[in-house]
C-alpha cells in the first residue's frame, strides 16, 4: 500500500515505532483520505480538527520521550455520535441533540484517551441508532464506500464506512440488534460486539439498554481485538458492567479451528438468504472443515421468534430511554403554553418517523392491559432464546450463519417497508437477547462487487474462541478487503 | 348517617446517605440551586445509574424494625411519566418485588393500642423541585417555572399502610411513631417541615357496617404531624357532608392548605395514569443474603417501644416516657440514669420543662444546651433540698440561656436554698418583729396568718428559703 490511510493498525502501530511514520502523518492521511470521500460518503458528522491535531502531536511527543501506552497510541479513530465527548457537539443523527456539547466523557472515549489514540471524529448512524441502513439519520444518509447508490447498512453506518474507505484506522459502533455487525458485512471490515457487559455503557446514549453494546469497527480481527482490548473492563459506572477477569483475547487469536465443534444455525441459514451470500458461507464453512473444524447443523428453534420479541422489548425500553428528551434541560427547545405542551411540541418536531414509530410501540407494549401479551411473552421469547443458546454451546464451541442475508441494498429500497428493513437484522438480533459475542467477519464479494460477511457467535465471555475463529476464517479465505476496495470499479 | 372512617397512609423518607441514590452527589439540603448535580441525576444522554449500598441497607433495617419480610431478591422498575422535575420523565422505583413487604407498627391513643399493618417498604430516587412563577406559586396560572435538581436522585424510602387507619389520631400517632423508628434508626432526619419526611394519605368513608370501601381521595401537602390530624378531620367531615347529602365522592387528589384549614382539588390527571412499570434494565437485581440481613438485624438500635417498656419499667410515668421518646430526649434520660439519678424525677423535668422549652423555642433536641449530666446535677440538687422547684426553673432557663451548668447558674444566679437553720431563724424572728400586731394575732391562735409570715419571709430570702421549713419555724417561735 502507498497510502498511510490505506495501513492496518498493527501496520501502522510498527511504523510509529520504527519512526518511519508519525502520528501527525497518519493524521494527515486519514485527513487527505476524508477530504477525498467524504463529500460523497458522508460518513462523519463532526470532525474535531484541534483535538485530533492536538493528540496526535501529544502522542508524538510520548514517542519521542520513550513512552508507550499501548497499540492505539498515535492512531486516528472514529466515534459513533451515540457515545458523549466532552466538549464535541454529540447528537446520535437527532435534531432533538442538535448543538448539545456534552459535558463529560462515555467511558469508551476516556479510555481511548488514556491509551493515546487520536479520536478524530464523529460518525454518523441512524437516528438513536434505530435502523439499518443510517438512512434514518436528521443530518442525510451515509454511503456506501463499495457502491455510493446503496447504503452502508446501520446502524453505526457511518463507523463502517469511513473504516472502510480509510478515514479512520478504526471505529467504534454500538450494537442492539446488530447495529455493529451488519454495517460491517456490507461495508467489507470487521465488526465485533463483545459480551453484554465487557464494554461499558456508560457514555453511550441509550436505545434499549438491555441490548445495547459498544464494540469495535476495524480492517482485520487483529485490529478489532486491539480495540477491544482497550476499551474493554469493568467500570464502576455502569452498574451492568461485568465485575470478574476479562477474557483474554490475543493469547490464543491464532491457534486456528482444528479440533473446534462449528454449528451452523440453521434456523437462520434457510430463508431469504440471497444465493451469492449462501454460496460465500458454504464455502467458508467447507474450508473450515478443511481446517479441521467439526462442522454440524444446529436448530435453535426459538430464534425463529427472536425479530418479534426484539421488536417488543427494544421499543419498550427505548420508550423510556427517549423520555428525557424533552427540551427541559438540554438540545433546542420549541414552545408551548404550558410545559407539557412545550415537551409535547419539542419531541414531535426533534424526533425522525422511526424513532417516533418505535416509541409508540413501545409506549403501546408497556400499557397497562398490554402489557402481558407483548412486552411479558416477548421476555419469555428472550429467556427461551438464552436456554437453547446456552444448550447449544454444550455441543458446539461456536456458533455460525451469515451476517446479513443480503449484501447492500440501494439507498431508499427499504426506506418505505419497515418490516422489510427490520429483517436486515433477523441474523444479528438473536445475540442481542442473549447477550452473547458475535463477530461479522468479510469472506467475499457478490456479483455486484459487494462485500459478504460471515458471522461467528459465542457463549457468554467466550469473545477470545470468536475472535480466534474470525481471526482463522479471514486467514482462510484469503479475502483482502482493502485490495478488493482499491480494485473495485464501483468503489468511491 | 355514621361512616367508618378508612385510611391509609404512604410516607416518603429522604434518606440521610452521604451521597445520593444512583450516583455519587452530595445529599445537602442547603446548598444553592443546581450545585449538587452531575450526569446522572441530571438526566444527560449516555448517563447510568449505580445504585448506593447505604440506602438499600437502610431500608431494609426499617424493614426489619416494622417486622417486614424483606425480599432475597429484589428489582428495580421504572415508572414512567413526564414532569419538567423528572430529569429522566421515569422514576427508578420499585413495583411488584420490593425490598420490604408486610409488618405491621402498633400505636396507642388514649390508651388504646391499634395496630396498622405495613404493606410494603420500598426504595426509589427523589425528583427535582419546581418553582413556579407567578399565579401564586400555583401550576394553574403560572408563568414559568424554575427547576432545582439538587433534590434529584436523594434516595427516598416509601413505607405503605394497610387501610387500617380509623381516626385523625391514630393517623397522627403512627406517623409520629414512624418518624421516631426513622430517627432511632438514624437514617434520616425526617423533618417534616423541610420535606426530608412526607405523608400522603387515602381516605375514604363507608356506611357503618358495610363491607365495600368507598371512593377514596388523595390528601397531599401535610407539613405536620398537626396538619396531617387536621387534613383527615377536614376531609371526613367533608366527605360525610357530602355523603349526608347524597353527593358522590370524586376520586381525586387534595391539598392540605395550611392557612384556610381546608383541602382543595389539586391536578386530576395522575389518576388516569398508565405509569407502563418495567424492569430497570440498567441495574441488575439486588441480592440480599443472609449474611448481611442477620448483621442488619443484629446492628438494629433499641427501638421506640422497647424504650418506653424499659422506662416505665424503671418507674417512669408511661406518658412522660412516650413525650420523650418522641422527643428524642431518650439519650439525655439514658445519660441521667446512668449518672445515677432518679429515672421518674429526671423524666418529668425532660418531659415537662426541657419539652415545654423546646416547644416554646421550636427546637430540637440536639439544639439544646443541657446534657444528661446537666440533667443529673439539676435532679440532685433539687432531691438534696439545695434548690426550690421554682429556682430549678430558673437554673434551667439559665442552663438554656448557655449561662454554665445548673451548679453554675444556681450560684451565679443566687439561688440556692437557704438551708442554714441560723439564718432562717433570724429572718423569722425578723419579719415577725415587723409585724408586732399579725405576730400577735398568730400567737392568739389566728392560723391563716402563718401563710403570711411564710410569704414575708421567702420575699425576703428571694425565693431561696424553703418554704416548708420556713413554717415550721414560724409555728415553733410563735409558740415560744
Amino acid at each position: 500500500m502507498s497510502d498511510a490511510a490505506d495501513l492496518t493498525i498493527a501496520e501502522a502501530g510498527g511504523r510509529l515505532r520504527d519512526g518511519s511514520l508519525t502520528a501527525a502523518d497518519l493524521l494527515d492521511a486519514v485527513r487527505r483520505r476524508a477530504s477525498m470521500t467524504e463529500a460523497i460518503i458522508h460518513g462523519y458528522l463532526t470532525i474535531d480538527h484541534d483535538g485530533a491535531a492536538a493528540s496526535a502531536a501529544e502522542a508524538d511527543a510520548a514517542f519521542a520521550r520513550g513512552e508507550d501506552r499501548g497499540r492505539l497510541q498515535g492512531i486516528p479513530i472514529a466515534l459513533k455520535d451515540n457515545m458523549v465527548t466532552r466538549g464535541i457537539e454529540t447528537t446520535a443523527s437527532s435534531r432533538i441533540l442538535a448543538g448539545w456539547i456534552p459535558p463529560y466523557d462515555a467511558t469508551v472515549v476516556s479510555r481511548l484517551r488514556a491509551a493515546g489514540a487520536i479520536l478524530y471524529g464523529k460518525t454518523n448512524l441512524d437516528e438513536f441508532a434505530m435502523g439499518s441502513s443510517t438512512e434514518n439519520s436528521a443530518y442525510g444518509p451515509t454511503r456506501n464506500p463499495w457502491d455510493a447508490d446503496r447504503v452502508p447498512g446501520g446502524s453505526s453506518g457511518g463507523s463502517a464506512a469511513v473504516v472502510a474507505a480509510g478515514s479512520a484506522y478504526a471505529a467504534l459502533g454500538s450494537d442492539t440488534g446488530g447495529s455493529i455487525r451488519q454495517p460491517a458485512s456490507l461495508c467489507g471490515v470487521v465488526g465485533m460486539k463483545p459480551t453484554y457487559g465487557l464494554v461499558s455503557r456508560y457514555g453511550l446514549i441509550a436505545f434499549a439498554s438491555s441490548l445495547d453494546q459498544i464494540g469495535p469497527i476495524a480492517r482485520t480481527v487483529d485490529d478489532a481485538v486491539t480495540v477491544f482490548e482497550t476499551i474493554a473492563g469493568h467500570d464502576p459506572y455502569d452498574a451492568t458492567s461485568y465485575p470478574g477477569a476479562l477474557p483474554d483475547v490475543r493469547t490464543g487469536l491464532t491457534e486456528g479451528v482444528s479440533g473446534l465443534r462449528i454449528g451452523v444455525l440453521s434456523e437462520l441459514v434457510s430463508e431469504g438468504v440471497e444465493p451469492a451470500v449462501a454460496a460465500a458461507f458454504q464455502a467458508t464453512l467447507d474450508r473450515l472443515a478443511k481446517a479441521g473444524a467439526e462442522i454440524s447443523e444446529v436448530s435453535l428453534p426459538t430464534t425463529k421468534h427472536a425479530l418479534s420479541a426484539y421488536y417488543l422489548l427494544a421499543p419498550a425500553e427505548c420508550s423510556a430511554n427517549l423520555a428525557r428528551f424533552d427540551g427541559v434541560r438540554y438540545g433546542p427547545r420549541l414552545d408551548g403554553a404550558s410545559v407539557e405542551q412545550m415537551m409535547a411540541t419539542t419531541r414531535r418536531d426533534g424526533f425522525g418517523p422511526e424513532v417516533t414509530r418505535r416509541i409508540l410501540l413501545g409506549t403501546y407494549a408497556l400499557s397497562a392491559g398490554y402489557y402481558d401479551a407483548f412486552y411479558g411473552q416477548a421476555q419469555k421469547v428472550r429467556t427461551l432464546v438464552v436456554q437453547e443458546f446456552r444448550q447449544a454451546y454444550q455441543q458446539v464451541d461456536v456458533l455460525v450463519t451469515p451476517t446479513s442475508p443480503t449484501t447492500a441494498f440501494a439507498l431508499g429500497a427499504r426506506a418505505a417497508d419497515p418490516l422489510a428493513m427490520y429483517l436486515s437484522d433477523v441474523c444479528t438480533i438473536p445475540s442481542n437477547l442473549s447477550g452473547d459475542p458475535a463477530i461479522s467477519v468479510p469472506v467475499g464479494l457478490d456479483e455486484d462487487g459487494l462485500p459478504i460477511g460471515f458471522q461467528v457467535l459465542g457463549p457468554a465471555l467466550g469473545d477470545a474462541m470468536v475472535f480466534r475463529v474470525a481471526r482463522a476464517i479471514e486467514e482462510l479465505s484469503g479475502f483482502d478487503s482493502r485490495a478488493a476496495l482499491a480494485s473495485s470499479e464501483g468503489a468511491v | 348517617m355514621t361512616y367508618e372512617v378508612i385510611i391509609g397512609i404512604e410516607t416518603h423518607v429522604e434518606l440521610r446517605t452521604r451521597s445520593k441514590m444512583f450516583c455519587r452527589c452530595t445529599v445537602d439540603f442547603g446548598a444553592d440551586p443546581n450545585t449538587n448535580v452531575c450526569p446522572t441525576c441530571l438526566g444527560l444522554p449516555g448517563a447510568l445509574p449505580v445504585p448506593n449500598e447505604q440506602a438499600i441497607e437502610w431500608t431494609i433495617a426499617l424493614g426489619l424494625a416494622l417486622g417486614s419480610a424483606v425480599a432475597t431478591r429484589s428489582v428495580f422498575h421504572r415508572k414512567n411519566y413526564f414532569y419538567a422535575d423528572l430529569p429522566k420523565n421515569y422514576q427508578i422505583s420499585q413495583y411488584d418485588v420490593p425490598l420490604c413487604a408486610g409488618g405491621h407498627l402498633d400505636v396507642e391513643v388514649d390508651g388504646v393500642t391499634s395496630r396498622v399493618g405495613i404493606t410494603r417498604v420500598h426504595l426509589e430516587e427523589d425528583t427535582g423541585k419546581s418553582t413556579h412563577i407567578g399565579g401564586d406559586g400555583r401550576i394553574h396560572g403560572a408563568s414559568g417555572v424554575r427547576l432545582d435538581f439538587n433534590r434529584s436522585g436523594i434516595p427516598l424510602m416509601e413505607v405503605v399502610t394497610e387501610p387500617d387507619i380509623r381516626s385523625p389520631e391514630v393517623a397522627r400517632a403512627y406517623a409520629q411513631e414512624l418518624q421516631t423508628i426513622v430517627i432511632a434508626l438514624g437514617v434520616s432526619d425526617a423533618r417534616l417541615e423541610e420535606g426530608s419526611m412526607r405523608f400522603d394519605a387515602n381516605v375514604s368513608l363507608r356506611p357503618a357496617g358495610a363491607t365495600e370501601l368507598g371512593t377514596k381521595v388523595e390528601v397531599k401537602n401535610m407539613n405536620s404531624l398537626r396538619s396531617l390530624q387536621r387534613a383527615l378531620a377536614f376531609e371526613i367531615d367533608r366527605q360525610t357532608r357530602m355523603l349526608d347529602a347524597g353527593e358522590r365522592i370524586a376520586q381525586e387528589t387534595r391539598h392540605w392548605d395550611e392557612a384556610n384549614g381546608r383541602t382543595d382539588p389539586g391536578r386530576s390527571k395522575e389518576e388516569s395514569s398508565d405509569y407502563r412499570y418495567f424492569q430497570e434494565p440498567d441495574l441488575l437485581p439486588l441480592e440480599i443474603d443472609e449474611a448481611t440481613l442477620a448483621r442488619l438485624g443484629a446492628s438494629l438500635p433499641e427501638l421506640p417501644a422497647a424504650r418506653r417498656l424499659r422506662y416505665v419499667d424503671a418507674g417512669v410515668d408511661p406518658a412522660a416516657a412516650r413525650t420523650i421518646v418522641s422527643g428524642n430526649l431518650d439519650r439525655l434520660l439514658d445519660d441521667a440514669i446512668d449518672a445515677g439519678v432518679d429515672a421518674r424525677s429526671s423524666a418529668n423535668w425532660l418531659a415537662g420543662e426541657v419539652t415545654a422549652h423546646l416547644n416554646r423555642e421550636g427546637m430540637d433536641a440536639g439544639d439544646l444546651g443541657l446534657d444528661g449530666a446537666g440533667l443529673a446535677e439539676l435532679v440532685t440538687m433539687v432531691t438534696e433540698g439545695a434548690l426550690s422547684a421554682t429556682a430549678a426553673k430558673d437554673v434551667l432557663a439559665g442552663v438554656f440561656a448557655g449561662e454554665g451548668t445548673p451548679r453554675q447558674v444556681a450560684a451565679s444566679r443566687d439561688l440556692m436554698q437557704v438551708s442554714d437553720e441560723g439564718a432562717l431563724r433570724d429572718m423569722v424572728e425578723a419579719a415577725m418583729a415587723a409585724n408586732p400586731d399579725e405576730s400577735q394575732r398568730l400567737r392568739d391562735g389566728e392560723e391563716r396568718l402563718l401563710g403570711f409570715f411564710v410569704g414575708q419571709v421567702l420575699a425576703a430570702s428571694g425565693g431561696k428559703a424553703d418554704p416548708g421549713r420556713v413554717a415550721s419555724l414560724v409555728r415553733d417561735i410563735a409558740s415560744q
